[in-house]
């Protein structure tokens, strides 16, 4: 989230697309109900199905799964058709005015430097061109064709309500009624925010989705104020916390990057990372990449890091793919590449695409390794459940280890919410059986380990040997020491420019803008840095008091970065430094320094005619209407169709699917076409489980018992599928035979012209558990990703339905 | 007794008393009458509300089977107080809306269940409007689910006894809320004085009514004088579209009746019975066997007797 | 039992045996079901241990009364059939309750055109009470019949068992008005006097065909004339 769940009471506009907030994040959705009761707000929700959010928005729209782009763009077409934007702030604080190389263009669905062979771009098009200084060339009129509005404005020309319609099902009179709506939030004093969460990240296309609403969202203005932004609301208790900390294959914590191969020195690395600002005068914030780096090194390390091994720079992994992201171990276990597994907390046999393919996986390991409070599927794989899961154990090999772990109320530690608030809890109960901590066991496997490096030597044991562990119990660390390691300490006495001592050796740190390059201090993250000082644990704080009542609570936890609720809150005041919006206003200059309810982007003394962009993150300044190279399919979204899907490209059919999409050969074998299984699948969660462990809590077990999915009216008489009767759903990986719901609130979509049928799936279901035994819905899914983050895509594929007698023996 | 008193405690604000001649004890008088107020338009259907009844009362249902809806159970039962019902409708305008209704007891202020009752104490009213279940005096006989307007109560196979919503008489008693208004994540239960609620669903009706839906209204029948459980609907005007509440409860004339004049009347006739009997014995004295009867039956056998021959054994004779 | 010579038989064993099933489980049924009745009468509940066990028991007891009374109507039917003589008796009601059988009402055969009416309203009342009271049983018929259809079922119950009640009174007090009809249910005999008393046809039949009752003998008081 830019904003915060509380911010969401003051938008005028909240749209749920792309999520279900309702049903996914039931106590973050009572803000907007407030913002309903208390601001007046519309809601509006567009879903293929009529969803429980639904059920309490103004306004409905059904979409096809799989399409958000081309709804998106329409978007943008019709606001600079009629003009609905905020002139002021989007030449401001977007690039809209860069002008860009001369060699990037875009056609048939293919922007400039792609290679058909390798299926990849050669990005070097998608950029600025600069000028003697190194800073890009900028026409603030917009009337350069090759400036970024003047692209954006052809790139959009082709989305009409027409096509729109076409493409989405959506009819066309709902969609440009949304399209009213949002434009009216354009208004320096209307915001709209928008709340997304896996309707849009679950596709090949899903980082172009959040950014095709990130651009709606900047030409209205409506980042970095009060009640707009874009919020992504996260899924586990602490998911942001996993990404904020890098538990991505190719993260390190703070969102560094890990090296690739060819960054063979420390210099290379850093040459990449270390960006200049692309117009003067502005901050480019990663321009202290080193200070992070270095810092996070030491805490690694510690004494073993230093100037003259650089910074143990040598005993990082070095990538070199792109990211080793689940799927791509499961490709690997199949193809015997990979053959021990560690699964701490995750239950891949039911979270995963092809659920036959994630046996087959698992089967062949020589060990599996389970940490988990619960008896998962995936502990249980090897196991035969009957037709929801037909293993046959007796050729299965692999060694399965279940190590039952405690659960967050059975210790202290924090959370990291979807806000990006740090929240420490504390232990409530004492874990049963023999379950130990995640950290007791890692501690554990740690020492073995290191034990076997000291005395068996090894390829390259230097990492692990010197690895620091300093801890009051090197058994099990407590919660606080690592927290504390996060947040980070000076590791000698530091002075300022005068001599004096401003920080005491081993004295924690406040902000990250205290970290330094030169060994002297650590931080295990350097965002984090802030949230556990010499003041005591930040995110133990519980003061809900709201100064201005405007749902910013200072001291209530701790947010990254520094403590900052809003992102881009410079964004909220014009260039003069007055908000938009008077009344809700975030923060202000006031002549002499930035006054507000919130920690501002930047110095609090910068002053507004220092012209500090409010994108500090960023080397322009700005935020980015074109992407340059930082996105794989290209500097601007575009209507790519699901990897399965019922029709090809309308735009171009030749380049139907996310031309940069990674497909495993295996995977695309195992793709169907419409003619086979016609009809649109997605798939989702109901506010009644919580994936695939509250099966196992009877009280979630008796509020819905039994797998099901849900089929439109239309459908099901064609098919003859009675309510509540049997069915069996199969896609070209694999059926499932449970129930149906037949329901008015999926209805047939005309997609260019054909009526187009939507099957909903909820993925609750599997073998384990008090609920009952269920196949789950990924033993239809694909196996294929987001092509920037390998999400996979669970919301838009192919199935075929047909009634059956009665569940499978 | 072997069971502890449950829920008895607030035995002295009683207002009302199921089966009970006398006066309940009812001193304490200064009390606010409270309500629940559920609004229908703002509730997500979480069953967040569900979950905190069956935590807090310790409930649990069996585990059911998916029939074509998301109501699970699949209606009210002894382990089930409360239940979010589902209904598709489609408006006048063709447009699909999702009505979702916690269905449970309404805590009528003119109790159906409470009439019907006729144990002594089994079911009670407090001074605060709500309607309780005293188990122990329950004896399992099933009227309350007849007396009900809204066809609420359940009555357990097991133990015998009546189970509904308490509206948590247990937690309003120490000042906390219904354990459900805890729960519920959207504000959709609110609970307070019945004046406050009232008044919030007021505003709520008129934000309701600038949003297109001009029949929105409270749900507070009067055919039950009310309720301590009261709804906001964006369809006032149809309340039985939402999962068939009625559209004007009130205590059914068979019960009334039943319940009503038919007892006195009945006592009476038993009674008046009875006394016309004993006036006739007094009056007229018992119809006694004279001697001229046997005479006459004796006079009759004899004659019998010549006519057939005295040797018949069974005319007046022998034992049988 | 001794039957004292030159009585007649009015009710043989079995079905005096009957009769007192019959009224036991009556007089249970009535006791259970007023305390259920009405709030004023809940003390009867007592005597069955406590509401839970009234409410549970009254009726499976109603159950053996319908078996019992079935009993009785197949012993009885016959002799309850209406007669002119029993509309002529009706008429002539206000000299019976005066004691003064002799003054111009018909003769009665084995049963009176009262104890016909208690017979035959019971023979209705009782199956209504079965019907309505199995429709009421919440333990076992709880969800077979709609709550509307309950709430009349209740109601044509309780006006049902009320009228049954009042019957009952009216019989009981019969039993006792007229002196030596309980000995005719609890001995099962009766005096020629009594017989010719109260039931003169009845007892003319008898002595027609030599039988000592209950019943005529029908097929020897042809061949023996
Ligand atoms: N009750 C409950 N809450 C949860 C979870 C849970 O398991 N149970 N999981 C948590 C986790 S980990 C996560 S990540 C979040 C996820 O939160 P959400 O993303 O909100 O959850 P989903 O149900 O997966 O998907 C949301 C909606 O996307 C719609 N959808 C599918 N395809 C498309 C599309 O192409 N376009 C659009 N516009 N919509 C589409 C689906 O119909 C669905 O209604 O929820 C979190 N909260
Ligand atoms: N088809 C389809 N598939 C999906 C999705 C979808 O929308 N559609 N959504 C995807 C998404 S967003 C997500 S996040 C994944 C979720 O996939 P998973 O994360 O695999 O699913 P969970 O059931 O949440 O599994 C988490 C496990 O962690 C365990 N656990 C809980 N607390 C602790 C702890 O403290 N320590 C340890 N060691 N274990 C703990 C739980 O018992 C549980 O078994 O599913 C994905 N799969
Ligand atoms: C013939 C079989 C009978 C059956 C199956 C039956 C069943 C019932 C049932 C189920 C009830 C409800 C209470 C309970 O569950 O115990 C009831 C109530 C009652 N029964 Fe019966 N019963 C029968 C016969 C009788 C008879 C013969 C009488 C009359 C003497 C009688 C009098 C009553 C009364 C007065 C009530 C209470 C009604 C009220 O509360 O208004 N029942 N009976
Ligand atoms: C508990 C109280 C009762 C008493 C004291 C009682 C007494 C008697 C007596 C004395 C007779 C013999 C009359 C005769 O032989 O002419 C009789 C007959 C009879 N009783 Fe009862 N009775 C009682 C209850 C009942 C009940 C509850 C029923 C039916 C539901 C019943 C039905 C009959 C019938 C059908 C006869 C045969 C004569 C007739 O048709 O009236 N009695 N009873
Ligand atoms: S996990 Fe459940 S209780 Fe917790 S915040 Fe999310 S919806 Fe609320
Ligand atoms: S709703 Fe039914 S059970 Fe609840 S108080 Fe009213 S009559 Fe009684
Ligand atoms: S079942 Fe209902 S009516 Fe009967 S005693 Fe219990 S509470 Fe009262
Ligand atoms: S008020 Fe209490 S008993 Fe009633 S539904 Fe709510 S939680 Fe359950
Ligand atoms: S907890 Fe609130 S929002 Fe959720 S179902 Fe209950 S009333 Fe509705
Ligand atoms: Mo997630």
């Amino acid at each position: 989230m830019t904003n915060t769940w509380q911010d969401i009471k003051n938008a005028n506009l909240v749209i749920v697309m792309g999520g279900n907030a309702a049903e996914a994040h039931p106590c973050g959705f009572k803000w907007v109900v407030e913002a309903k009761i208390e601001n007046g707000a519309k809601l509006v929700v567009v879903d293929p199905r009529f969803t429980r959010t639904a059920s309490v928005a103004d306004y409905y729209a059904p979409i096809r799964p799989g399409t958000d782009i081309a709804f998106l763009l329409g978007v943008i077409r019709y606001l600079l058709e009629k003009d609905k934007i905020q002139h002021e702030y989007v030449r401001a604080y977007s690039n809209a005015g860069l002008i860009v190389k001369d060699g990037f263009g875009f056609e048939d669905g293919l922007f400039s430097g792609y290679d058909h062979e390798k299926g990849d771009y050669d990005k070097s098009s998608w950029d600025y061109e600069l000028d003697e200084q190194g800073f890009a060339k900028v026409d603030d009129t917009w009337q350069h064709p090759r400036c970024v509005m003047s692209l954006l404005r052809a790139h959009v020309a082709r989305y009409t309500p027409e096509m729109v319609s076409r493409i989405c099902g959506t009819p066309q009179d709902k969609y440009l009624n949304i399209c009213e709506m949002i434009a009216d939030t354009s208004a320096p004093d209307k915001a709209m925010t928008s709340l997304f969460a896996l309707g849009w990240t679950q596709h090949s296309v899903g980082s172009q989705n959040i950014r095709a609403m990130a651009m709606v969202q900047l030409l209205l203005g409506n980042i970095g104020v009060a009640g707009g932004g874009m919020n992504a609301l996260r899924g586990h208790s602490n998911i942001q916390g996993l990404t904020d900390v890098g538990l991505l294959s190719n993260l390190m914590p703070g969102y560094m990057t890990l090296p690739a191969d060819h960054e063979v020195t420390f210099d290379d690395y850093m040459k990449t990372r270390q960006f200049k600002p692309l117009r003067p005068g502005q901050t480019s914030y990663w321009q202290n990449y080193r200070k992070f780096f270095v810092s996070f090194q030491k805490s690694m390390f510690g004494d073993a890091a230093k100037a003259e091994n650089n910074w143990a720079y040598d005993w990082l992994p070095k990538l070199d793919i792109p990211l080793y992201d689940i799927i791509k171990a499961f490709e690997m276990m199949n193809q015997g590449e990979m053959n021990g597994y560690i699964c701490q907390g995750f239950n891949p046999q039911q979270a995963f695409p092809d659920r036959g393919k994630i046996r087959r996986g698992l089967s062949k390991l020589k060990f599996l390794v389970t940490m988990d409070p619960l008896d998962t599927e995936t502990s249980r794989f090897w196991e035969n459940f009957g037709p929801q899961n037909p293993a046959d154990s007796a050729t299965i090999q692999t060694e399965v280890l279940q190590l039952p772990t405690t659960c967050f109320a059975e210790e202290d530690g924090s959370l990291v919410n979807s806000a990006r608030w740090l929240q420490w809890h504390w232990k409530a109960a004492e874990p049963p059986g023999q379950a130990k901590s995640d950290i007791w066991i890692m501690s554990q496997l740690f020492h073995r380990i290191r034990e076997l490096y000291r005395k068996e030597g090894g390829a390259f044991p230097d990492p692990i040997l010197n690895l620091t562990w300093n801890y009051t119990d090197p058994t099990e660390p407590a919660s606080a020491e690592l927290a504390k390691d996060m947040n980070g300490r000076a590791r000698v006495d530091i002075k300022d420019a005068s001599g004096a001592v401003v920080l005491k050796a081993g004295q924690l740190l406040d902000t990250f803008a205290q970290l330094r390059d030169d060994g002297t201090t650590d931080s295990g993250c350097w965002i984090f840095t802030g949230c556990y000082t010499e003041k005591g644990n930040q995110m133990a704080r519980r003061d809900a008091s709201d100064p201005r009542e405007q749902g910013i609570a200072p001291n209530w936890a701790w947010a990254w970065p520094a403590n900052r609720r809003i992102l881009y809150n410079r964004a909220s005041a014009d260039l003069a430094g007055n908000p938009w919006n008077p009344q809700k206003p975030v923060i202000q200059w006031d002549s002499t320094k930035w006054v507000g309810i919130d920690v501002p982007d930047y110095g609090p003394t910068v002053k507004p005619s220092e012209s500090v962009g409010p994108f500090i993150m960023n080397a322009e300044g700005t935020a980015r209407l074109f992407a340059r190279d930082q996105m794989v399919e290209g500097p601007f979204p575009e209507h790519y169709e699901p990897l399965e899907s019922p029709v090809s490209n309308i735009l171009h059919p030749k380049v139907s699917a996310n031309p940069a999409a990674r497909v495993f050969a295996d995977d695309r074998k195992a793709f169907g076409s419409p003619s086979e299984f016609p009809y649109v699948a997605t798939t989702y969660r109901l506010t009644e489980h919580f994936h695939f462990w509250t099966k196992h809590a009877l009280i979630n077990a008796i509020l819905q018992p039994e797998e099901f999915i849900e089929i439109g009216e239309v459908l099901a008489q064609e098919k003859g599928i009675a309510q509540g009767s049997w069915v069996r759903v199969a896609s070209k990986r694999g059926h499932v035979v449970c129930k149906a719901y037949v329901t008015k609130r999926i209805k047939p979509l005309s997609v260019d012209g054909k009526s187009t049928h939507v099957i909903g799936v909820p993925l609750h279901w599997g073998f384990t558990g008090q609920a009952r035994k269920g196949y789950g819905a990924n033993t239809l899914t694909p196996s294929v990703g987001d092509a920037n983050s390998q999400t996979p895509e669970f919301k838009a594929f192919l199935v075929n339905v047909e009634s059956v007698n009665g569940p499978e023996v | 007794m072997t069971e502890p008193p449950m829920a008895d405690l607030q035995s002295q604000n009683y207002i009302r008393r199921s089966a009970s001649t006398l006066t309940p004890p009812s001193v304490r008088n200064h009390e606010d009458e409270v309500a629940k107020l559920i609004d229908v338009t703002r509730c997500i259907g979480c069953k967040a509300c569900q979950a905190a009844c069956m935590e807090w009362n310790d409930l649990r249902a069996p585990v059911g089977t998916f029939e074509g809806t998301y109501d699970n159970p699949l209606d009210l039962d002894p382990h089930t107080w409360t239940l979010m019902r589902f209904t598709e409708y489609e408006n006048e305008q063709g447009n699909l809306e999702w009505l979702i209704r916690k269905d449970g007891c309404m805590h009528c202020e003119d109790p159906g269940c409470l009439k019907a009752c006729p144990a002594p104490g089994a079911i009670v009213q407090y001074a605060n409007g709500i309607v309780d279940f005293i188990s122990e005096n329950c004896i399992g006989c099933g009227y309350c689910v007849k007396g009900c307007p809204f066809d609420i109560p359940r009555i357990s196979p097991v133990d015998h006894k009546a189970y509904k919503c308490t509206l948590c008489s247990d937690r309003v008693a120490v000042g906390l809320e219904p354990a459900c208004v805890k729960a519920c994540p959207t504000g959709a239960i609110l609970f307070g004085s019945k004046k406050d609620m009232t008044d919030w669903a007021g505003e709520r009706i008129v934000d309701l009514k600038s949003r297109g839906f001009e029949n929105a209204g409270l749900y507070d029948p009067p055919g039950v004088d009310g309720t301590h459980v009261m709804y906001v609907l964006h369809h006032a005007d149809k309340p039985s579209i939402y999962a068939g509440l009625p559209e004007n409860p009130k205590i059914s004339a068979t019960v009334e009746f039943w319940k009503g004049l038919i007892k006195p009347v009945a006592l009476a006739g038993i009674a008046a019975s009875a006394v016309v009997g004993f006036l006739h014995w007094v009056i007229t004295g018992p119809n006694e066997v004279q001697p001229e009867d046997e005479k006459e039956a004796e006079r009759v056998l004899a004659a019998e007797r010549e006519k057939r021959g005295s040797e018949n054994p069974y005319i007046g004779g022998g034992p049988a | 039992m001794t039957r004292p010579k030159g009585t007649l038989i009015r009710n043989p064993t079995l079905i005096r045996i009957n009769h007192w099933i019959t009224a036991a489980c009556f007089v249970l049924l009535m006791l259970s079901g007023l305390s259920m009745f009405d709030p004023l009468l809940f003390w009867l509940s007592n005597l069955f241990g406590g509401g839970q066990w009234t409410r549970a028991v009254h009726p499976w007891i109603g159950i053996v009364l319908v078996v019992s009374y079935a009993g009785m109507v197949v012993q009885f039917w016959r002799d309850n059939l209406w007669t002119k003589d029993d509309s002529a008796w009706i008429r002539a009601i206000d000299r019976v309750l005066a004691n003064k059988e002799e003054e111009a009402v018909p003769e009665v055969a084995r049963f009176n055109a009262g104890q016909k009416f208690v017979f035959w309203s019971m023979a209705l009342l009782i199956p209504i009470l079965l019907f309505t009271g199995l429709l009421a049983w919440e333990v076992y018929f709880g969800t077979a019949s709609s709550i509307e259809t309950q709430r009349a079922a209740l109601l044509i119950h309780s006006l049902a068992a009320i009228a049954a009640i009042i019957i009952w009174i009216i019989h009981v007090y019969a039993a006792i008005w007229v002196r030596g009809s309980m000995r005719a249910m609890t001995q099962g005999y009766v005096t020629p006097g009594w017989a010719w008393r109260h039931h003169r046809k009845w007892f003319r039949s008898l002595a027609a065909t030599g039988s000592s009752g209950p019943r005529p003998h029908v097929d020897s008081s042809e061949t023996r004339k």
